[in-house]
């Protein structure tokens, strides 16, 4: 089957969405990032493989942490990097977004690193970019955000390592999340036995039990005896019209608090992809507890990154 | 071609390097580094043979090769684990077969990332000849000449036994022919 994020010899040459990539990839992925780990623990956190590349950052949304990440991972990487945040500037005075990647081109880009509001954006990019260019998505609409998604599978992996033995409960809004989506393929691609989503009804996309999940509407009967909590955010500016009654019933009913925390197995993680909204899925308490390895998530994910980056950007000469 | 017996080499280099550090002024101060995969297998049965205690490390030195931009990085890439101050150290580096010397240039490289080292001293199984920079190994265990189409492996068994199997490409040796013909 054709898949437009590999090359002709399987190995990756996009990254648009963890959908349909065969588990061999992930794990190489997963593998390079333990390298990368270690790099960002020296002295000096930098290695020269990208060096002479210039990777552009180009967000049509905006997102600080995931920018930022991307920016930082690819610094760490040697490549010089262009920031552009195109809700700012020339697409206001209405250029189109394949003007703006040709101008981009035009200027020797290696890599292109895209967030936009519209599902598919990436790929269209990618269909469009010449053989030596890479794209990865940085979060397309609802559809893919694959480097959190891998971000996530990678923080469970290194406090989990036994991947084949796992429960693992993400808890929210996974009707606006692409996190979740991601996250879901990359988990079941990857064998977890057990992934729940809890969520209210008008949180959860129809059809979702066909992507292998269990669903659950009631947080308490979801966390018993699972190993991982992936709490996801409240969305307030995708939501339209009444979905939620409010933030505090949302938080009376979805909230994870400690006492519901004790749900879980005495051992088990808490994360959530941020940016966090304390008070409505998490209270204080938690995301600033022992469970917690929300900011290790952060620091994971530049590693993530820096290894997706140095397995696209290669080989192309 | 018969290959020597690379349990005999590592006995070979592990006294080299056992008199290498009795010189006092390098023993106070000295690190093993093993190079991925057989580097590290022969440093770990070097420090068993150790009867003081030595720092000791590992790297791989894929995120310094030369090659990157043609070939990509490799499928495997273990972490590499330096976890002694390399500033002002006298390190032996230590890899299995030494060729074209582009593996040690990356494995220095790397190594000057963590520190500035007072010297670095490179161990090897054997040298198959061909080197395109000017290094050289100063302990080897054998100096073994090979054409461009073969390929020198060692491998580890389940036991821990190391084994040195040859191969030859026959394909590449016609290609290497043709080219030398134009």
């Amino acid at each position: 089957m054709y898949n437009p994020q590999l090359d002709s010899d399987g190995n990756l040459k996009h990254l648009l969405t963890i959908e349909g990539l065969p588990k061999r990839i992930l794990n190489q992925i997963l593998d390079t990032a333990e390298t990368f780990v270690g790099v960002a623990e020296r002295d000096i956190k930098k290695v020269p493989l990208l060096r002479g590349k210039t990777v552009c950052n180009i967000f049509f949304e905006n997102s600080t942490r995931t920018r930022t990440t991307f920016e930082i991972a690819a610094k760490r990487l040697s490549a010089d990097v262009l920031n552009l945040n195109v809700g700012t500037s020339s697409q206001s005075k209405g250029e189109t977004i394949l003007d703006t990647v040709d101008n981009l081109i035009a200027m020797h880009a290696d890599m292109f690193v895209v967030r936009h509001a519209q599902s598919g954006a990436a790929h269209f990019i990618a269909q469009h970019v010449r053989d030596n260019i890479s794209v990865i998505n940085a979060g397309d609409g609802r559809h893919a955000h694959p480097t959190q998604g891998l971000l996530d599978v990678f923080t469970i992996r290194r406090y989990k390592p036994d991947m084949h033995n796992l429960r693992i409960a993400l808890v929210g809004d996974v009707l606006h999340s692409r996190v979740a989506r991601s996250e879901i393929h990359a988990l079941t691609t990857l064998g977890v036995p057990e992934v729940r989503v809890i969520a209210p009804k008008t949180l959860l996309p129809t059809g979702i039990e066909k992507m292998g999940v269990q669903v659950f509407h009631d947080l308490k009967a979801g966390l018993k005896d699972v190993d991982v909590i992936m709490m996801l955010r409240l969305q307030n500016e995708r939501m339209s019209g009444a979905m939620l009654p409010s933030a505090q019933e949302y938080f009376k009913t979805f909230g994870l608090t400690q006492e519901k925390l004790k749900l879980a197995k005495p051992d088990a993680i808490v994360m959530h992809p941020g940016p966090m909204n304390r008070g409505v899925e998490i209270d204080s308490s938690v995301a600033d507890g022992s469970q917690s390895v929300i900011l290790p998530q952060v620091t994971y994910g530049i590693a993530v990154r820096m290894a997706v980056m140095a397995m696209l950007a290669g080989g192309t000469a | 071609m018969q290959l020597p017996n690379p349990e005999t080499l590592l006995s070979d280099i592990s006294t080299k390097i056992l008199a290498h550090l009795a010189n006092p002024e390098l023993s106070e101060n000295s690190a093993l580094v093993g190079i991925h995969s057989g580097g590290v297998w022969l440093m770990q049965r070097i420090l068993s043979q150790l009867k003081t205690a030595i720092s000791y490390g590992t790297l791989d030195a894929a995120l310094y090769r030369d090659d990157y931009s043609q070939r990509g990085l490799k499928a495997e890439i273990q972490p590499s684990n330096i976890a002694f101050n390399v500033q002002d150290k006298h390190i032996i580096l230590i890899d299995d077969i030494f060729y074209t010397g582009r593996t040690t240039r990356a494995a220095m490289n790397e190594l000057f990332d963590y520190g500035r080292p007072a010297s670095i001293t490179l161990a090897v199984l054997i040298n198959r000849g061909g080197a395109q920079l000017p290094i050289k190994p100063q302990i080897v265990g054998a100096e073994i000449l090979l054409r461009s189409n073969q390929s020198l492996q060692l491998s580890q068994d389940t036991r821990g036994k190391l084994h040195l199997s040859l191969e030859t490409d026959d394909m590449s040796a016609t290609n290497d022919l043709k080219a030398s013909n134009v």
